[in-house]
């Protein structure tokens, strides 16, 4: 029985750590190429959780029937992630674009007053009851794992999440495109200098990070519901991955998400009471052995 | 290039302190003469502004004189208002100047503590440093709720509270409107009392140093001042100001509940700054009494609320970077030039 416990927790720490990564690369990307901390990134997923869960367990959702129709709702699950990704893509030519050459302060007050905002019009626009989509959880069942039912959905996002670090690994170190993103992110004026266009990168860049972070947000809204104040929260604990795994760096936002994971699933189990203030101690420690974090540059 | 576009925005003396202080007479006069002119409503939300402004100029010794942005203050402002809880609650204290000592040693602490960690980083690292502990002391204010009480928080209540040791009281009939009128005058004298220390510490020596580090670290470095040791400093100062604002905050409020520990309360501090604008003396003070003044406003005039100051804060970075002080004085100038 212990052992199978054992397992179930290490599969929860798994999924905790799936959705954290991806929240976590999506804010490492755009540091790492933009030089931007994004405070309203866990609103960004937030939007995603609500937009899918919105579409996949609202509007559509209850219109579909039968094998077929489940397979569209899952055709349909990253429709969050394409949303965020689009407000991406208007939000950086129009509101980061004109702060580059301002200090870091600027940057983290624009991107709060977004949070502020897109955070509102969560309310705004999906009201004050939590959205879910668990009609797809329902309809995969669960899987027994020793003598305990074990829901395979999140056996699914587990498998995302392993998905999105390999393909995530292969785009930036094997693609022509993750090199001018290394590029810009090593030197930003010799890049340009030799006749990239940093403009167009950066506005990619800022689409592709919160594409990621909204399909963070669609992949969790079928297991947990997505409720307001949900991006705060979760901004937090992206922080504290970026942090233990450095900022700006995708191997670090993979490790620091496993280390999370892990702690948090223990601490749940083990010391509830004060779980939080563990993971912002063991981001503290981090930050001041090695400032960088595990696997960041200076 | 940088440094020294920073030194010449940066917070300066002004005209000439004798026609300063002048104008700071006038404006402290008008602020006397406010609760006989306007209604015990208007006095509440100014000696909120008040409270909020003391914060605000202990947060800005941090960015606008030190260079460094915190993301945490709302710890030390919840270490002042759980302190003035604790004390009043377990210790029974009535004194209104105990709670003072008690929430200025509380912050004092909690600051000299993190802030010991958090001076060894600068820029970024130093925000999400700041911001990391200050969410420690939130989890623990919301997970201890046999000692916090949780998200129900702790009720401080006005009417067991004494001013000036005792000489004033507000027990029996109608103690609200004389509370409301009292602790005005008593707020409006700390928070005088606040102004006045925070300009002799940017005007010291100290204070020099300090825009020195800000501007130039390694210079700084170089002529012998102990950098990081200054930083702690500041970060000591600039914690405990913002406690003592914690402390005043909470009879007003009522009660004290985790949300001032949690992050964006941090976030609406550095709000009110950069509305007023940090590279001048008055910013912060302009600045929180008008979030005040604004967040009341859109509290009251919608459930959306966030989404308006969210806009007003994108179009203020955006638009008017120096803050409502900052462009006025700049205004100013170019108005005293062509005349």
């Amino acid at each position: 029985m212990t052992g199978t416990i054992f397992v179930i927790q290490l599969l929860n720490a798994l999924f905790y750590a799936a959705v954290l990564f991806l929240i976590a690369a999506g804010l490492s990307l755009i540091y790492g190429v933009m030089r931007i901390v994004n405070l309203a990134h866990g609103s960004l997923y937030a939007l995603g959780a609500y937009v899918t869960a919105w579409a996949v367990g609202g509007a559509v959702g209850a219109a579909v029937a039968g094998t077929l129709g489940q397979i569209g709702l899952f055709l349909l699950l990253p429709i969050g992630a394409i949303a965020v990704g689009v407000l991406g893509a208007v939000i950086e030519p129009t509101l980061l674009r004109p702060l580059y050459r301002r200090s870091e302060e600027y940057h983290l007050l624009i991107t709060f007053g977004l949070l502020m905002i897109i955070e509102d019009m969560l309310k705004l626009i999906f009201g004050g009851t939590p959205l879910t989509a668990s009609n797809i959880m329902d309809g995969l069942g669960s899987i027994s794992v020793g003598a305990l039912p074990y829901p395979t959905y999140n056996l699914l996002v587990i498998a995302i999440g392993v998905a999105a670090a390999v393909g995530l690994w292969w785009f930036v170190y094997r693609t022509k495109f993750g090199v001018i993103l290394r590029a810009i992110s090593q030197d930003r004026r010799m890049a340009a200098a030799l006749g990239i266009n940093v403009g167009r990168v950066y506005v990619q860049a800022f689409a592709i990070g919160c594409f990621i972070t909204g399909l963070g947000g669609a992949i969790v809204v079928p297991a947990q519901a997505a409720v307001l104040g949900m991006g705060v929260e979760w901004l937090i604990v992206a922080f504290v991955v970026v942090v233990i795994g450095g900022l700006g760096s995708l191997e670090g936002a993979l490790v620091g998400a496993l280390i999370v994971g892990i702690a948090h699933v223990a601490g749940i189990q083990f010391f509830a009471e004060i779980e939080l203030a563990v993971l912002y101690l063991i981001a503290t420690v981090v930050l001041m052995v090695r400032p960088t974090g595990l696997f960041g540059r200076a | 290039m940088a440094n020294a576009a920073l030194a010449t925005t940066g917070p300066r003396t002004g005209p000439s302190t004798g026609r300063l202080a002048t104008v700071a007479i006038i404006i402290l006069l008008v602020l006397v003469a406010l609760p006989r002119i306007v209604d015990p409503y208007q006095t509440v939300l100014v000696t909120y502004g008040l409270a909020m402004a003391i914060a605000a100029l202990g947060f800005n010794l941090l960015l606008g004189y030190t260079g460094l942005l915190s993301f945490g203050h709302s710890a030390y402002f919840g270490a002042g208002a759980y302190t003035v809880a604790f004390i009043t609650r377990d210790l029974a204290v009535q004194s209104m100047e105990l709670c003072i000592l008690g929430g200025l040693i509380g912050a004092c602490v909690v600051a000299a503590l993190f802030g010991f960690v958090c001076v060894r980083h600068t820029r970024i690292f130093f925000g999400i440093l700041t911001l990391a502990l200050s969410q420690v002391l939130w989890s623990l204010a919301f997970k201890f709720f046999w000692v916090t009480g949780g998200t129900d928080g702790i009720r401080v209540a006005y009417a067991k509270l004494t001013l000036l040791g005792g000489m004033i009281n507000f027990a029996g009939p109608g103690s609200y409107q004389r509370f409301v009128f009292a602790y005005y005058y008593y707020v409006l004298a700390v928070f005088a009392i606040a102004a006045v220390v925070m300009w002799v510490i940017v005007h010291s020596p100290f204070g020099k140093a300090l825009q020195a580090i800000r501007d130039n670290e390694v210079r700084a470095g170089f002529v012998g001042i102990p950098v990081r040791r200054y930083r702690w400093i500041a970060f000591i100062i600039s914690g405990t100001f913002t406690g003592i604002a914690g402390v005043l905050w909470v009879p007003l409020n009522g009660l004290t509940t985790p949300d001032i520990l949690y992050w964006p309360f941090s976030g609406e501090l550095v709000f009110m700054t950069v509305l007023g604008g940090f590279r001048n003396f008055t910013g912060p003070i302009v600045g929180a009494v008008l979030f005040n003044y604004l967040k009341t406003y859109a509290v009251a005039s919608s459930e959306y609320w966030q989404l308006l100051l969210g806009v007003v804060l994108v179009a203020l970075v955006l638009v008017l970077p120096s803050g409502v002080v900052g462009t006025f004085a700049r205004l100013g100038r170019r108005f005293a030039r062509r005349q």
